[in-house]
């Protein structure tokens, strides 16, 4: 057995919340984020409904401690880091080797949009301060320096799955005696690039997203940031608050089929899902709760039931997709599931899939339709796929 | 773990194994990489579906498997501070001009940040280990990294890992009003040429490239070199901190400086930026063998993989290719080589080579 990693603390801010409370009242109410667009200004306003969070850019630069003209995406990340950097209660952070791994999928493009509508009409116009953070990793700087984190900072960008890589790969650095101490996870806000990029695909749902329904039309796009810490277990043994949660598997594969879809079979999933079952030690029948990628779009939900299927035959764990809560929210969802996660594990809880009305014919199982509460929850499986066939898979367990 | 094979396009005549003869010249303060015929390497049909960053990219990973003789790396893990620039910016344009309406998926779906890594991984049908970092100037550093710990944790017996980052018509236009390149006339082969008389220029030449590496855990008898170690460090508070750092590397690998025959600098031509080489030449590297690369590949993110495919190369030969002999030519034999690199300032990082 590996030296186990802890999560000593979790942040969030998303369409369901500005924090973990918050969103843990409305998972609990079944109280779902979607709606009308208010914060994002594009022509899709009155058909696509997303996921946003509550607060425009002002309000946010407030909670963060910004100036309002960064991008939103830094905004949302700092808010959640600092939460959960803050629920870790750790005092002596600037005597500990600390990392600072996020994630998103296009950096601070809703400010390079911006910049794009002058400077295309004249390349010497366009505010360069609009462009200035373009950049994935640029937005981690951010984050990292309002943090003051720098002992080791990165960003990984895999798509849908950008986030759950940055978690395990934060709990390897830890593994490998590089830092103590992870804040890990990822941020994404939503941009007119994301939203028309999707819908060019047809996979944007102009209702609300009807994840592993049978008659399910898409999904919705959200935002949002989520991010845990992670320690070695010296630091979590000096902790007031005994950590109770590690991170015990994890696996990254690659579907290897098609740069946007998945294949019929999902083969990725199915090795990303059995590989991190191998890390923890684990057995299929072990896992007591799967927090569903569950996009809600065609391809990901056969391709991800199917090798649901083919792992779990005959002894179902009880699974819901909480995106039907936060819509997709891609370079973020693995972090912000993953704090849904360890929120399963803590309460004793499974979230619902909503708005499931008629069970995906081809798939023996079906999610879990209401909160079950006071449910026994020793391990958690958590799935984040995306484009370029990246399937990532972590398992959080109590210990 | 070692370095067992390579593939690197670069503006240098880098692709196809061969030493680098004499340098190639360029006036102007943009180098473009020197693109093969990719149809030795990419199936002609697919190669008109791939913008040009992922062309080289896939060609470059290409070549280096092909060298190492392996159909299917356990890991492929990738850098890339921009991405698919090409892809992004046909994108937003129309998205803009066309007023988000008449938009077509294609540049959308490959201009995300993993389309490279992920496009090599459906060529080769490989399902294993996939990733893609995207952090400015330890873009390459943290791939390389996450390379090293699957080797040593045992996840894999060999990765192949890779760097990407283009320069287009858009990105040159706006890195240049951002300050980040000399005005005027101005040539790779004179980058350096102020400096003797300690008036530098403000600025740097703009590069790309696409350079891959499969290392391995296990020696094959044939490897260029081993990756002993590498150490990054972010926004170091001054130069003393940068020596403490790069003296602390040194130690934690079990070698002084006297150890080392060669060194490697990122030095561009910006007077700012050098300060840190120039000082570091009369401090901890003073009276060391030392060289640079910036010249021949220009300045990028991820420029730091064309050093460490130029340290492979350099070790596996034991002597300095053609284009790299000055005047002071070493006279023996080169079997260990430290990088150090800093790109603006912010991203730091020193690694090792040595002979096998």
């Amino acid at each position: 057995m590996e030296e186990p990693v802890f999560v000593a603390g979790t942040g969030i801010i998303s369409a369901i919340g500005n924090n973990v409370a918050e969103c843990l009242a409305s998972l609990q109410n079944g109280k779902a984020g979607m709606g009308d667009m208010q914060q994002l200004k594009s022509v899709h306003q009155q058909r696509l409904p997303v996921a946003e969070v509550k607060l425009s850019n002002e309000e946010l630069a407030g909670l963060a401690g910004l100036p309002k003209t960064k991008s939103r995406t830094a905004l949302l990340s700092l808010i959640a880091a600092k939460e959960a950097l803050a629920a870790a209660g750790i005092n002596n952070l600037a005597a500990l080797r600390c990392g600072f791994i996020s994630a998103n999928s296009v950096g601070g493009m809703d400010k390079t949009e911006n910049f794009f509508t002058e400077f295309l009409t004249d390349n010497n116009t366009g505010r360069l301060r609009n462009v200035v953070n373009h950049e994935c990793g640029s937005v981690t700087e951010l984050v990292a320096d309002a943090l003051g984190i720098k002992d080791y900072v990165t960003t990984i960008s895999t798509a849908c799955s950008s986030s759950a890589n940055s978690i395990f790969f934060g709990a390897r650095l830890i593994r490998n005696n590089i830092v103590d101490l992870v804040v890990a996870g990822g941020t994404d806000s939503l941009t007119k690039f994301t939203l028309n990029g999707f819908n060019t695909l047809m996979i944007v749902d102009e209702q609300f997203c009807q994840p592993f329904d049978e008659n399910r039309r898409g999904l919705n796009l959200g935002e949002g940031a989520g991010y845990v810490v992670l320690v070695s277990e010296k630091l979590a043994a000096t902790l007031k608050n005994k950590p109770e949660i590690i991170l015990s598997g994890y696996c990254n594969a690659n579907d290897a089929y098609h740069q946007t879809a998945s294949s019929p079979d999902g083969i990725g999933s199915y090795l990303a899902m059995s590989g991190a079952l191998k890390k923890a030690g684990l057995q299929p029948t072990d896992i007591d709760y799967i927090n569903l990628h569950g996009t809600g779009t065609q391809n990901n939900d056969i391709a991800e039931g199917t090798a649901i299927k083919r792992l779990f035959e005959g002894q179902y764990p009880k699974m819901s997709s909480t995106k039907t809560f936060t819509g997709h929210t891609l370079g973020a969802s693995g972090g912000i599931e993953a704090v849904f996660s360890v929120l399963a594990l803590q309460h004793g809880l499974i979230f619902p899939n909503l708005r499931l009305q008629t069970p995906m014919v081809d798939l023996p199982f079906v999610p879990v339709r209401e909160l079950v509460k006071d449910a026994e929850v020793k391990h958690v499986l958590s799935n984040s796929f995306g484009f370029g066939g990246n399937c990532s898979s972590l398992i959080f367990s109590k210990v | 773990m070692y370095i067992r094979a390579t593939g690197n396009i670069s503006p240098q005549k880098t692709f196809g194994h061969q030493p680098l003869q004499e340098a190639v010249a360029y006036t102007g303060n943009r180098l473009s990489c020197i693109e093969p015929d990719y149809k030795a390497f990419i199936d002609p049909k697919q190669i008109r579906r791939m913008s040009r960053i992922i062309r080289m990219g896939v060609a470059a990973a290409m070549e280096c498997l092909q060298e190492a003789e392996l159909k299917q790396p356990d890991a492929i893990v990738t850098g890339t501070a921009y991405g698919c620039l090409e892809d992004t910016h046909s994108f937003i344009s129309k998205m803009v001009e066309f007023n988000e309406e008449l938009l077509t998926p294609t540049a959308f779906i490959q201009s995300t940040h993993n389309t490279i890594g992920a496009q090599i991984g459906l060529l080769l049908q490989c399902n294993n280990y996939n990733n893609a970092f995207v952090h400015r100037g330890f873009s390459f550093e943290s791939a390389l990294l996450d390379g090293m710990m699957l080797l040593k944790d045992n996840d894999a017996a060999n990765v192949l890992v890779g760097a990407i980052d283009e320069i287009t018509n858009t990105s040159h236009t706006i890195l240049s009003r951002l300050g980040l390149y000399k005005q005027g006339d101005t040539s790779n082969l004179n980058l350096y040429s102020s400096i003797p008389t300690g008036i530098g220029t403000k600025g740097t030449i703009a590069g790309e490239g696409a350079s891959f590496f499969l290392l391995t855990n296990q020696p094959s008898g044939s490897d260029y070199a081993k990756l002993d170690g590498l150490h990054t460090f972010y926004k170091p508070d001054g130069i003393p901190e940068i020596e403490k750092q790069i003296t602390g590397f040194l130690e934690s690998q079990d070698i002084s400086i006297n150890d080392i025959d060669l060194i490697i600098t990122g030095k561009n031509g910006d007077a700012g930026g050098d300060l840190a080489y120039d000082q570091l030449a009369q401090s901890i590297f003073a009276d060391k063998e030392s060289i640079h690369y910036k010249w021949l590949c220009g300045e990028y993110p991820t420029a730091s993989a064309f050093a460490l495919w130029l340290a492979a190369t350099i070790i596996k030969s034991g002597e300095l290719p053609p284009a790299l002999r000055g005047s002071g030519s070493l006279d023996k034999k080169i079997g260990r080589i430290l990088i150090y690199n800093h790109y603006l300032g912010i991203h730091h990082a020193v690694s090792l080579l040595s002979a096998c």
